[in-house]
């Protein structure tokens, strides 16, 4: 199995390797010295590298992130019970301006209800004084009338006697005339 | 299967000819302290693991970036198996686990790159892996729990007449443990990357190559699977045998 050449040259400068190579060079007893030298360097090497500079770096940069990690949360979790007490306090004033506001629509109210009130009150007075009045002027109007209708029917009745020729008594007609008015 | 080129007429195979160990720097013998192509992935692998663990987070940032995410996304893989299987005091050798993971994780993809050396495919470098998590979780399990760590091999839910063979299975499986630990990801890798490398040997005919450029890109998906599932399966059977040593009670 094994190349001609390099069992030619390791029977040159080995000595009797050839035998043993016949098959795998992992079974190249005489080779183990130095792979077992160099793999021991090669393994310090990596375990000081790894446990002076890279695993406390690593772990360090992960510690990090799991600080940074946790107070994000608990700031975010500070944020999300400030934004909380903000929407109870802005949802307080909005109650507090409804309130205010249906306080204010109903003093209004009040207010104009006593002003109309007022004004249907003082309305309705000046309507009944108005109406008083024209009555009295209806009244006094009404009597002037049948006062006229009396001065009338009398002077009427005074010239329709003198015209019959008879003595005008004035007692007599007026007596007559208001006989018949009132009858 | 791999012979020589004229005697198949075109057909090389050398599948097992990227695990072969060479030197740098000439042709000479490989010593121990020898820089070798092992020393040039283990290296990159170990820049690889720099370059996102270190310079991906190197800004630090809150919102993280791609690479930075990467990074961070490993690590809590990592470190959430340990805390799962190992349980809450197993997360004290976490940086350990993050090793090996990161080191199997990186070697196993570095190794699929094109004309690249797959360190994990070697046993020498799994074995030792193995025997290390094998040594390290046997001494722990004796110095946390003292003598009573070996109540591990003793099954006290069982039937008492049962409990002495059973005891015998645990500490045969106990030790097949770091064989099979290590054998398991070696022989995935090198499988894997060997029979790619036979599939390319028949591109090489006309014929059949659309089928073996194929069957080579579905290998490599499933070979990318299967890099990142053994890396995993290592790291949480390590996880599983530090649960046994700081709770041996079944």
């Amino acid at each position: 199995m094994a190349d001609t050449k390099h069992v030619a040259a390791d029977a040159a400068h080995g000595g009797g390797h050839a035998a043993e190579a016949a098959g795998m060079p992992q079974l190249e007893f005489a080779h183990f010295p130095n792979q077992i030298f160099w793999l021991i360097i090669a393994l310090g090497a990596i375990y000081l590298i790894l446990s002076r500079v890279a695993l406390p770096r690593i772990a360090a940069i992960l510690a990090d992130r799991q600080g940074t990690i946790t107070n994000d949360i608990a700031a975010a979790e500070e944020l999300k019970l400030k934004a909380q007490e903000a929407e109870a306090a802005y949802q307080k004033a909005l109650a507090d301006a409804r309130a205010e506001s249906a306080r204010i629509t109903a003093e209004a109210r009040t207010a104009i209800q006593a002003d109309l009130d007022d004004a249907i009150a003082k309305a309705d007075a000046e309507i009944s004084a108005k109406a008083a009045e024209s009555e009295a002027r209806i009244g006094e109007i009404r009597a002037g009338a049948v006062e006229s209708v009396e001065l009338v029917a009398k002077d009427t009745a005074a010239a329709l006697v003198a015209a019959l020729g008879g003595a005008s008594d004035d007692d007599a007609v007026n007596a007559a005339v208001s006989a018949q008015l009132k009858g | 299967m791999a012979t020589e080129a004229p005697a198949e007429g075109g057909l090389v195979f050398h599948p097992m000819d990227q695990f072969i160990v060479k030197p740098l720097f000439g042709d000479g013998a490989v010593h121990w302290y020898t820089p070798t192509n092992v020393t040039l992935w283990l290296a990159l692998t170990v820049a690889a693991i720099a370059a996102l663990l270190v310079l991906g987070t190197r800004d630090s940032k809150i919102v993280p970036g791609k690479t930075q995410s990467i990074a961070e996304l490993a690590y809590g893989f990592v470190y959430k198996m340990v805390e799962d299987v190992a349980g809450k005091d197993g997360v004290r050798y976490f940086p350990y686990i993050m090793t090996l993971f990161m080191f199997i994780v990186f070697a196993n993809f570095l190794g699929l790159l094109p004309m690249s050396f797959t360190t994990t495919s070697h046993i020498a470098v799994t074995a030792v892996l193995a025997l290390a998590v094998f040594v390290t979780v046997t001494v722990l399990g004796f110095v946390k729990n003292g003598v009573g760590f070996l109540g591990l091999f003793w099954v006290s839910s069982a039937p008492l007449a049962l409990r002495p063979v059973l005891a015998l299975i645990e500490v045969i499986s106990y030790f097949v443990r770091p064989v099979s630990h290590s054998i398991r990801l070696a022989g995935n890798m090198m499988a894997g990357h060997a029979v790619i490398k036979v599939f390319a040997g028949f591109a090489a005919i006309a014929a059949i190559s659309p089928i073996s450029v194929l069957a080579i890109t579905a290998m490599y998906g499933l070979e990318v699977l299967v890099s990142f599932i053994q890396a995993y399966v290592f790291t949480i059977l390590t996880c599983v045998y530090l649960k046994d040593a700081l709770h041996p009670h079944h």
